[in-house]
Protein backbone atom coordinates (compact mmCIF):
# COMPACT_ATOMS: atom_id res chain seq x y z
CA UNK A 1 0.00 0.00 0.00
CA UNK A 2 2.94 2.36 0.83
CA UNK A 3 4.78 1.42 -1.98
CA UNK A 4 2.05 2.53 -4.43
CA UNK A 5 1.61 5.95 -2.23
CA UNK A 6 5.77 6.38 -2.80
CA UNK A 7 5.41 5.56 -6.68
CA UNK A 8 2.86 8.74 -6.96
CA UNK A 9 4.48 10.77 -4.74
CA UNK A 10 7.79 10.63 -6.25
CA UNK A 11 7.44 12.77 -9.38
CA UNK A 12 5.66 15.21 -8.07
CA UNK A 13 8.27 15.22 -5.38
CA UNK A 14 10.82 15.80 -7.70
CA UNK A 15 9.53 19.01 -8.49
CA UNK A 16 10.59 20.37 -5.39
CA UNK A 17 14.02 21.01 -6.27
CA UNK A 18 16.22 22.89 -3.58
CA UNK A 19 14.99 26.31 -5.11
CA UNK A 20 11.49 25.82 -5.09
CA UNK A 21 11.56 24.00 -1.87
CA UNK A 22 9.42 26.36 1.22
CA UNK A 23 10.74 27.26 3.93
CA UNK A 24 8.14 25.41 6.32
CA UNK A 25 9.50 22.41 4.28
CA UNK A 26 13.08 23.23 4.50
CA UNK A 27 11.98 23.19 8.53
CA UNK A 28 10.52 20.33 8.92
CA UNK A 29 13.48 18.47 6.97
CA UNK A 30 15.66 19.96 9.39
CA UNK A 31 13.45 18.65 12.11
CA UNK A 32 13.08 15.07 10.74
CA UNK A 33 16.91 14.78 10.20
CA UNK A 34 17.57 15.94 13.99
CA UNK A 35 14.59 14.24 15.71
CA UNK A 36 13.91 10.61 13.35
CA UNK A 37 17.43 10.61 12.20
CA UNK A 38 18.74 11.12 14.94
CA UNK A 39 17.00 8.53 16.93
CA UNK A 40 19.89 6.02 15.18
CA UNK A 41 22.53 8.81 14.47
CA UNK A 42 22.27 10.99 17.55
CA UNK A 43 20.27 14.33 17.76
CA UNK A 44 23.54 16.03 17.55
CA UNK A 45 23.99 13.74 14.76
CA UNK A 46 27.40 12.41 16.47
CA UNK A 47 26.02 8.74 15.84
CA UNK A 48 24.46 5.60 17.80
CA UNK A 49 23.55 2.72 15.67
CA UNK A 50 24.20 4.76 12.47
CA UNK A 51 27.37 6.22 11.87
CA UNK A 52 28.04 10.29 12.61
CA UNK A 53 26.91 12.44 10.83
CA UNK A 54 28.79 15.66 11.36
CA UNK A 55 30.35 17.57 8.56
CA UNK A 56 33.74 16.37 9.74
CA UNK A 57 32.73 12.71 9.63
CA UNK A 58 31.50 13.23 6.01
CA UNK A 59 34.48 15.53 5.01
CA UNK A 60 35.20 12.22 2.53
CA UNK A 61 32.14 11.59 1.18
CA UNK A 62 31.10 12.34 -1.88
CA UNK A 63 27.25 14.51 -1.90
CA UNK A 64 25.27 12.88 -4.36
CA UNK A 65 27.16 9.11 -1.99
CA UNK A 66 24.98 10.88 0.84
CA UNK A 67 22.34 11.59 -0.97
CA UNK A 68 22.25 7.89 -2.39
CA UNK A 69 22.57 6.52 0.98
CA UNK A 70 19.37 8.46 2.15
CA UNK A 71 17.08 7.80 -1.05
CA UNK A 72 18.09 4.09 -1.29
CA UNK A 73 19.00 3.36 2.21
CA UNK A 74 22.02 0.51 3.23
CA UNK A 75 20.56 -3.10 2.96
CA UNK A 76 22.21 -5.27 5.03
CA UNK A 77 22.29 -2.25 7.79
CA UNK A 78 19.29 -0.68 10.11
CA UNK A 79 19.58 2.31 7.33
CA UNK A 80 15.87 2.15 5.35
CA UNK A 81 15.30 3.77 1.90
CA UNK A 82 13.20 7.19 2.54
CA UNK A 83 12.54 7.13 -0.59
CA UNK A 84 8.57 6.52 0.35
CA UNK A 85 8.95 9.93 2.38
CA UNK A 86 11.88 12.12 0.62
CA UNK A 87 11.90 13.57 -2.73
CA UNK A 88 15.29 13.00 -4.52
CA UNK A 89 15.75 16.69 -4.57
CA UNK A 90 15.02 16.82 -0.35
CA UNK A 91 17.55 13.99 -0.06
CA UNK A 92 19.81 16.10 -1.90
CA UNK A 93 18.99 19.25 -0.07
CA UNK A 94 19.55 17.41 3.56
CA UNK A 95 22.75 15.74 2.28
CA UNK A 96 24.23 19.11 1.30
CA UNK A 97 23.40 20.18 4.14
CA UNK A 98 25.22 17.58 6.44
CA UNK A 99 28.53 18.05 4.29
CA UNK A 100 28.25 21.48 5.39
CA UNK A 101 27.43 21.10 8.89
CA UNK A 102 23.36 20.51 9.56
CA UNK A 103 21.54 23.57 10.85
CA UNK A 104 19.72 23.63 13.95
CA UNK A 105 15.97 23.57 14.86
CA UNK A 106 14.98 26.73 15.74
CA UNK A 107 14.50 27.37 19.36
CA UNK A 108 10.87 26.36 20.40
CA UNK A 109 9.00 29.48 21.10
CA UNK A 110 8.56 29.09 25.09
CA UNK B 1 4.08 30.61 27.36
CA UNK B 2 2.34 27.91 29.28
CA UNK B 3 5.47 26.99 30.62
CA UNK B 4 6.02 30.40 31.98
CA UNK B 5 2.58 30.47 33.36
CA UNK B 6 3.23 27.32 34.80
CA UNK B 7 6.63 28.09 36.82
CA UNK B 8 5.85 31.39 37.53
CA UNK B 9 3.84 30.61 40.63
CA UNK B 10 6.21 27.65 41.59
CA UNK B 11 9.05 30.40 41.45
CA UNK B 12 8.16 32.53 43.91
CA UNK B 13 6.29 30.17 46.34
CA UNK B 14 9.57 28.14 46.75
CA UNK B 15 11.99 31.00 45.76
CA UNK B 16 14.52 27.92 44.43
CA UNK B 17 16.86 28.39 47.16
CA UNK B 18 18.94 25.77 45.98
CA UNK B 19 19.35 27.86 43.22
CA UNK B 20 22.29 30.10 44.91
CA UNK B 21 23.79 27.12 45.49
CA UNK B 22 23.56 28.26 49.84
CA UNK B 23 21.41 25.89 51.89
CA UNK B 24 19.71 22.63 51.08
CA UNK B 25 15.96 23.31 50.30
CA UNK B 26 13.58 23.47 53.00
CA UNK B 27 11.62 20.30 51.66
CA UNK B 28 8.35 19.18 53.10
CA UNK B 29 9.07 15.28 53.95
CA UNK B 30 7.79 13.41 51.26
CA UNK B 31 7.14 10.01 49.34
CA UNK B 32 9.03 9.18 45.50
CA UNK B 33 6.10 6.52 44.70
CA UNK B 34 4.04 9.31 42.35
CA UNK B 35 6.86 10.59 40.99
CA UNK B 36 8.64 10.30 37.90
CA UNK B 37 10.89 11.73 34.71
CA UNK B 38 10.05 13.74 31.23
CA UNK B 39 13.21 13.39 29.03
CA UNK B 40 13.21 17.18 26.99
CA UNK B 41 15.66 15.71 24.75
CA UNK B 42 16.37 18.89 22.68
CA UNK B 43 17.48 21.00 25.67
CA UNK B 44 19.39 18.49 27.62
CA UNK B 45 16.81 18.75 30.59
CA UNK B 46 14.49 16.03 32.41
CA UNK B 47 11.37 17.41 33.85
CA UNK B 48 9.96 15.72 37.64
CA UNK B 49 6.34 15.01 37.25
CA UNK B 50 3.90 13.86 40.04
CA UNK B 51 1.50 11.61 38.48
CA UNK B 52 -1.20 12.23 41.52
CA UNK B 53 -1.39 16.19 40.90
CA UNK B 54 -0.36 15.68 37.09
CA UNK B 55 1.80 18.18 37.02
CA UNK B 56 5.19 19.39 36.38
CA UNK B 57 6.97 19.76 39.32
CA UNK B 58 10.59 21.17 38.00
CA UNK B 59 12.78 21.17 35.21
CA UNK B 60 16.66 19.66 36.07
CA UNK B 61 18.84 20.97 32.93
CA UNK B 62 22.29 20.67 32.10
CA UNK B 63 22.49 17.05 30.88
CA UNK B 64 23.92 17.09 27.96
CA UNK B 65 22.76 15.04 24.74
CA UNK B 66 19.91 13.58 25.57
CA UNK B 67 18.62 11.38 22.15
CA UNK B 68 17.67 7.97 23.53
CA UNK B 69 18.37 8.97 26.74
CA UNK B 70 16.85 6.24 29.43
CA UNK B 71 16.12 6.54 32.74
CA UNK B 72 16.76 3.44 35.77
CA UNK B 73 15.97 4.18 39.42
CA UNK B 74 17.47 3.51 42.61
CA UNK B 75 15.02 1.38 45.13
CA UNK B 76 14.68 4.70 47.13
CA UNK B 77 12.84 5.78 44.27
CA UNK B 78 14.45 9.45 44.47
CA UNK B 79 17.37 8.87 42.74
CA UNK B 80 17.21 8.46 38.88
CA UNK B 81 20.29 7.35 36.82
CA UNK B 82 20.00 9.39 33.61
CA UNK B 83 22.17 8.12 30.27
CA UNK B 84 22.69 10.17 27.69
CA UNK B 85 23.48 9.72 24.03
CA UNK B 86 26.80 11.49 24.63
CA UNK B 87 28.02 8.56 27.25
CA UNK B 88 27.03 10.72 30.69
CA UNK B 89 25.81 9.13 33.39
CA UNK B 90 24.22 11.49 35.75
CA UNK B 91 22.28 10.70 39.25
CA UNK B 92 19.31 13.52 39.55
CA UNK B 93 17.42 13.48 42.85
CA UNK B 94 13.70 13.68 42.46
CA UNK B 95 12.90 14.94 46.09
CA UNK B 96 15.44 17.87 45.53
CA UNK B 97 15.18 18.22 42.16
CA UNK B 98 19.47 18.24 41.94
CA UNK B 99 21.81 16.81 40.09
CA UNK B 100 23.88 14.70 42.89
CA UNK B 101 26.58 12.89 40.61
CA UNK B 102 27.42 12.98 37.18
CA UNK B 103 30.53 10.82 34.93
CA UNK B 104 31.59 11.51 31.51
CA UNK B 105 32.02 7.65 30.99
CA UNK B 106 31.55 7.04 26.97
CA UNK B 107 31.42 8.43 23.99
CA UNK B 108 28.24 7.29 22.54
CA UNK B 109 25.99 5.19 25.00
CA UNK B 110 22.48 3.59 24.76
CA UNK B 111 21.19 3.55 27.94
CA UNK B 112 21.43 0.76 31.38
CA UNK B 113 20.37 -1.20 34.07
CA UNK B 114 21.05 -1.21 38.13
CA UNK B 115 21.65 -4.29 39.84
CA UNK B 116 18.85 -5.75 42.01
CA UNK B 117 20.47 -4.51 45.20
CA UNK B 118 21.02 -1.44 44.40
CA UNK B 119 24.88 -1.35 44.41
CA UNK B 120 25.54 -1.26 40.86
CA UNK B 121 24.53 0.91 37.96
CA UNK B 122 25.74 -0.75 34.49
CA UNK B 123 25.75 1.55 31.20
CA UNK B 124 25.52 -0.50 27.64
CA UNK B 125 28.20 1.49 25.24
CA UNK B 126 28.00 1.82 21.76
CA UNK B 127 31.37 3.65 21.90
CA UNK B 128 34.04 2.03 22.82
CA UNK B 129 31.71 -0.60 22.62
CA UNK B 130 30.94 -2.28 25.99
CA UNK B 131 29.45 -2.39 29.43
CA UNK B 132 31.13 -0.38 31.85
CA UNK B 133 29.95 -0.51 35.87
CA UNK B 134 29.67 2.10 38.29
CA UNK B 135 28.82 2.37 42.13
CA UNK B 136 25.67 3.96 42.38
CA UNK B 137 26.44 5.52 45.04
CA UNK B 138 29.75 7.40 44.19
CA UNK B 139 29.93 7.15 40.64
CA UNK B 140 33.17 5.39 40.90
CA UNK B 141 33.79 2.80 37.57
CA UNK B 142 34.06 -0.76 39.37
CA UNK B 143 33.93 -2.50 36.07
CA UNK B 144 34.88 -1.90 32.55
CA UNK B 145 33.93 -5.05 30.26
CA UNK B 146 34.75 -4.95 26.83
CA UNK B 147 32.26 -6.36 23.90
CA UNK B 148 34.30 -7.86 21.14
CA UNK B 149 33.79 -8.77 17.53
CA UNK B 150 36.03 -12.30 16.26
CA UNK B 151 38.04 -9.78 14.59
CA UNK B 152 38.64 -7.92 17.95
CA UNK B 153 37.15 -4.78 17.06
CA UNK B 154 34.18 -3.78 19.51
CA UNK B 155 30.73 -4.36 19.02
CA UNK B 156 28.00 -2.46 19.89
CA UNK B 157 25.96 -3.41 23.16
CA UNK B 158 22.12 -3.40 23.26
CA UNK B 159 19.56 -4.86 25.55
CA UNK B 160 21.31 -4.73 28.70
CA UNK B 161 19.17 -5.82 31.64
CA UNK B 162 19.60 -6.77 35.18
CA UNK B 163 19.24 -9.86 36.35
CA UNK B 164 18.77 -11.35 39.95
CA UNK B 165 21.95 -11.85 41.44
CA UNK B 166 24.28 -8.84 41.03
CA UNK B 167 24.23 -10.23 37.15
CA UNK B 168 23.54 -8.24 33.91
CA UNK B 169 22.33 -9.90 30.74
CA UNK B 170 23.08 -8.38 27.19
CA UNK B 171 23.04 -8.31 23.50
CA UNK B 172 26.49 -7.64 20.90
CA UNK B 173 24.33 -5.57 18.02
CA UNK B 174 27.87 -6.40 15.58
CA UNK B 175 28.93 -9.80 16.94
CA UNK B 176 25.41 -11.61 17.30
CA UNK B 177 26.34 -12.53 20.48
CA UNK B 178 24.56 -12.79 24.23
CA UNK B 179 26.63 -11.99 27.05
CA UNK B 180 25.50 -13.21 31.13
CA UNK B 181 28.02 -10.91 33.24
CA UNK B 182 28.00 -11.72 37.41
CA UNK B 183 29.14 -9.21 39.26
CA UNK B 184 29.33 -10.41 42.85
CA UNK B 185 32.62 -9.66 42.78
CA UNK B 186 32.86 -6.90 40.73
CA UNK B 187 36.64 -5.88 40.53
CA UNK B 188 36.63 -9.83 38.89
CA UNK B 189 33.36 -9.57 36.49
CA UNK B 190 32.86 -13.16 35.06
CA UNK B 191 31.06 -13.00 31.46
CA UNK B 192 28.97 -15.98 29.87
CA UNK B 193 29.37 -15.56 26.13
CA UNK B 194 26.42 -17.20 23.92
CA UNK B 195 27.40 -16.82 20.53
CA UNK B 196 25.74 -17.46 16.96
CA UNK B 197 22.27 -16.33 18.89
CA UNK B 198 20.93 -14.66 15.50
CA UNK B 199 21.88 -11.84 13.34
CA UNK B 200 22.07 -8.43 14.44
CA UNK B 201 20.09 -8.64 17.64
CA UNK B 202 18.45 -4.73 18.17
CA UNK B 203 16.88 -4.71 21.78
CA UNK B 204 16.01 -6.99 24.70
CA UNK B 205 13.87 -7.77 27.58
CA UNK B 206 14.04 -10.13 30.50
CA UNK B 207 10.95 -11.42 31.64
CA UNK B 208 9.28 -10.17 35.35
CA UNK B 209 10.70 -13.77 36.81
CA UNK B 210 14.15 -12.79 35.72
CA UNK B 211 14.12 -16.19 34.29
CA UNK B 212 13.86 -15.65 30.54
CA UNK B 213 15.84 -13.14 28.31
CA UNK B 214 14.52 -12.47 24.70
CA UNK B 215 16.91 -10.45 21.87
CA UNK B 216 15.28 -9.09 19.01
CA UNK B 217 17.06 -9.78 16.03
CA UNK B 218 16.87 -7.11 12.89
CA UNK B 219 18.94 -9.13 10.28
CA UNK B 220 16.82 -12.10 10.42
CA UNK B 221 12.82 -13.02 10.92
CA UNK B 222 12.77 -14.22 15.12
CA UNK B 223 13.84 -13.81 18.21
CA UNK B 224 16.38 -15.56 20.57
CA UNK B 225 15.44 -16.80 23.68
CA UNK B 226 17.48 -17.63 26.79
CA UNK B 227 16.58 -19.66 29.79
CA UNK B 228 18.73 -18.34 32.65
CA UNK B 229 17.56 -20.62 34.76
CA UNK B 230 19.34 -23.74 33.07
CA UNK B 231 22.71 -25.33 34.28
CA UNK B 232 24.18 -23.68 31.14
CA UNK B 233 22.34 -21.48 29.54
CA UNK B 234 22.28 -21.09 25.27
CA UNK B 235 20.26 -19.50 23.48
CA UNK B 236 17.44 -20.71 20.49
CA UNK B 237 15.74 -19.03 17.76
CA UNK B 238 11.90 -18.37 18.75
CA UNK B 239 9.13 -16.48 16.28
CA UNK B 240 11.57 -18.04 13.40
CA UNK B 241 10.54 -16.75 10.10
CA UNK B 242 7.68 -14.64 10.96
CA UNK B 243 7.96 -12.59 7.74
CA UNK B 244 6.88 -15.93 6.02
CA UNK B 245 9.66 -14.78 3.09
CA UNK B 246 7.73 -11.37 2.56
CA UNK B 247 9.85 -8.35 1.57
CA UNK B 248 9.93 -6.33 4.94
CA UNK B 249 9.16 -3.34 5.02
CA UNK B 250 11.76 0.05 5.83
CA UNK B 251 12.19 0.05 9.22
CA UNK B 252 12.08 3.92 9.97
CA UNK B 253 12.27 3.10 13.64
CA UNK B 254 13.70 0.18 15.92
CA UNK B 255 11.06 -1.40 18.00
CA UNK B 256 12.02 -1.53 21.42
CA UNK B 257 11.84 -4.30 23.55
CA UNK B 258 12.19 -2.94 26.94
CA UNK B 259 8.73 -2.75 28.47
CA UNK B 260 7.93 -6.53 28.68
CA UNK B 261 4.26 -6.30 27.40
CA UNK B 262 2.95 -9.74 29.23
CA UNK B 263 -0.56 -10.55 29.91
CA UNK B 264 -1.14 -13.97 31.27
CA UNK B 265 0.56 -16.64 29.70
CA UNK B 266 1.32 -14.51 26.37
CA UNK B 267 3.58 -11.89 25.34
CA UNK B 268 2.97 -9.47 22.65
CA UNK B 269 6.10 -8.31 20.60
CA UNK B 270 6.74 -5.78 18.02
CA UNK B 271 7.10 -7.82 14.38
CA UNK B 272 10.44 -5.65 12.20
CA UNK B 273 9.46 -4.26 9.07
CA UNK B 274 5.25 -5.25 9.68
CA UNK B 275 2.12 -4.20 10.86
CA UNK B 276 1.88 -6.72 13.17
CA UNK B 277 2.13 -7.53 16.85
CA UNK B 278 3.11 -11.54 17.32
CA UNK B 279 1.97 -12.88 20.05
CA UNK B 280 4.12 -15.82 22.19
CA UNK B 281 2.93 -18.10 24.63
CA UNK B 282 5.42 -18.00 27.37
CA UNK B 283 5.15 -21.94 28.65
CA UNK B 284 5.69 -23.40 24.94
CA UNK B 285 7.28 -20.41 22.84
CA UNK B 286 5.33 -20.88 19.79
CA UNK B 287 3.08 -17.88 18.20
CA UNK B 288 -0.27 -18.19 19.08
CA UNK B 289 -0.98 -15.40 17.41
CA UNK B 290 -0.41 -12.12 15.36
CA UNK B 291 -2.41 -8.76 15.02
CA UNK B 292 -2.37 -6.68 12.28
CA UNK B 293 -1.80 -2.68 13.80
CA UNK B 294 -1.86 0.56 12.21
CA UNK B 295 2.06 0.79 11.64
CA UNK B 296 5.08 -0.77 11.82
CA UNK B 297 4.93 -1.24 16.13
CA UNK B 298 7.51 0.25 18.18
CA UNK B 299 6.57 -0.07 22.00
CA UNK B 300 4.14 -2.77 22.62
CA UNK B 301 3.83 -2.32 26.31
CA UNK B 302 0.78 -4.32 28.65
CA UNK B 303 -0.98 -1.85 31.42
CA UNK B 304 0.56 -3.74 34.83
CA UNK B 305 -2.65 -5.52 34.93
CA UNK B 306 -2.21 -7.67 31.34
CA UNK B 307 -6.14 -6.46 30.09
CA UNK B 308 -4.87 -3.91 27.84
CA UNK B 309 -1.82 -3.91 25.37
CA UNK B 310 -0.65 -0.37 24.22
CA UNK B 311 1.41 0.24 21.20
CA UNK B 312 2.73 3.37 19.47
CA UNK B 313 4.28 3.42 15.60
CA UNK B 314 7.53 4.38 13.86
CA UNK B 315 7.22 6.98 11.36
CA UNK B 316 5.10 7.75 9.88
CA UNK B 317 2.37 6.17 11.54
CA UNK B 318 3.22 7.86 15.06
CA UNK B 319 0.38 10.05 15.28
CA UNK B 320 -1.35 6.71 16.16
CA UNK B 321 -2.03 4.70 19.43
CA UNK B 322 -3.76 1.48 19.75
CA UNK B 323 -5.11 -0.36 22.00
CA UNK B 324 -5.37 -3.93 22.01
CA UNK B 325 -7.59 -6.31 24.27
CA UNK B 326 -5.98 -8.97 25.73
CA UNK B 327 -8.66 -11.73 26.52
CA UNK B 328 -9.94 -11.18 22.77
CA UNK B 329 -6.54 -10.27 21.37
CA UNK B 330 -8.63 -7.37 18.88
CA UNK B 331 -7.96 -3.51 18.55
CA UNK B 332 -11.07 -1.86 20.70
CA UNK B 333 -9.14 1.59 20.12
CA UNK B 334 -7.36 3.91 17.91
CA UNK B 335 -6.44 7.12 19.76
CA UNK B 336 -4.75 10.01 18.23
CA UNK B 337 -3.69 12.19 21.06
CA UNK B 338 -0.74 13.80 19.36
CA UNK B 339 1.56 14.35 16.94
CA UNK B 340 4.72 12.09 16.85
CA UNK B 341 3.69 10.17 19.85
CA UNK B 342 7.30 9.00 20.99
CA UNK B 343 6.77 7.07 24.11
CA UNK B 344 3.85 5.76 26.75
CA UNK B 345 4.20 4.90 30.67
CA UNK B 346 1.43 3.69 32.67
CA UNK B 347 0.77 4.97 35.95
CA UNK B 348 1.85 2.11 38.70
CA UNK B 349 -1.39 0.43 38.38
CA UNK B 350 -2.53 1.18 35.07
CA UNK B 351 -5.39 3.27 35.51
CA UNK B 352 -3.44 6.10 33.51
CA UNK B 353 -1.22 6.15 30.59
CA UNK B 354 0.72 8.99 29.64
CA UNK B 355 2.22 10.11 26.40
CA UNK B 356 4.60 12.14 24.54
CA UNK B 357 3.44 13.94 21.52
CA UNK B 358 6.87 15.34 20.90
CA UNK B 359 6.14 17.61 18.15
CA UNK B 360 3.17 18.86 19.89
CA UNK B 361 5.67 19.55 22.67
CA UNK B 362 2.94 18.01 25.26
CA UNK B 363 2.62 14.80 27.32
CA UNK B 364 -0.84 13.90 27.42
CA UNK B 365 -2.16 11.75 30.29
CA UNK B 366 -5.13 9.77 29.15
CA UNK B 367 -7.95 7.41 31.18
CA UNK B 368 -7.26 3.87 30.19
CA UNK B 369 -10.56 2.83 30.70
CA UNK B 370 -12.81 5.54 29.23
CA UNK B 371 -10.05 6.92 26.75
CA UNK B 372 -10.63 10.39 28.00
CA UNK B 373 -7.69 13.13 28.67
CA UNK B 374 -6.89 13.53 32.17
CA UNK B 375 -4.37 16.81 31.48
CA UNK B 376 -2.04 17.82 29.47
CA UNK B 377 1.67 19.19 29.95
CA UNK B 378 3.43 21.47 28.45
CA UNK B 379 6.79 19.99 27.67
CA UNK B 380 9.50 20.58 24.83
CA UNK B 381 9.88 18.10 22.79
CA UNK B 382 9.14 15.14 25.35
CA UNK B 383 10.52 11.30 24.66
CA UNK B 384 11.25 9.01 27.47
CA UNK B 385 8.88 9.09 30.25
CA UNK B 386 10.02 6.94 33.53
CA UNK B 387 8.26 6.86 36.63
CA UNK B 388 9.73 5.57 40.05
CA UNK B 389 7.64 2.39 40.41
CA UNK B 390 10.22 0.97 38.17
CA UNK B 391 12.26 0.90 40.76
CA UNK B 392 10.71 -2.52 42.05
CA UNK B 393 10.74 -4.00 38.51
CA UNK B 394 13.15 -6.83 37.13
CA UNK B 395 14.26 -5.43 33.82
CA UNK B 396 13.03 -1.84 34.12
Amino acid sequence: MRRVVAAVALPLALAASAQDMDRARQQSLVRLVRQDCGACHGMRLTGGLGPALTREALADKPIEAVAATIVHGRPGTPMPPWRAMLSDGEAHWIAVRLTQGFPEEPKAVP
Amino acid sequence: MKRRALFAPLAASLAMPWLGGCAAPDLKPAGTGDLGVVIERGRGTVAIVNTSTRTLLAEVPGLGDLSHASVVFARDGASAFVFGRDGALTRVNLLTQRIEARVLQAGNSIGGAISADGTLVAAQNYTPGGVKVFDARTLELVADIPATMADGRRSRVVGLVDLPGRRFAYALFDADAICIADLSQPEAPRVTRLDGIGRQPYDALVTPDGRHYIAGLFGEDGLALVDLWQREPHARRILAGYGRGEQALPVYKMPHLRGWAVAGRQAYLPAVGRHEVLVVDTQTWQEVGRITVAGQPVFVIARPDGRQVWVNFALPDYHRVQVIDTPSQQVVRTLEPGKAILHMEFTPRGEAVWLSARDDNRVVVLDTQDYQTLAALSVDSPSGIFFTARATRVGF
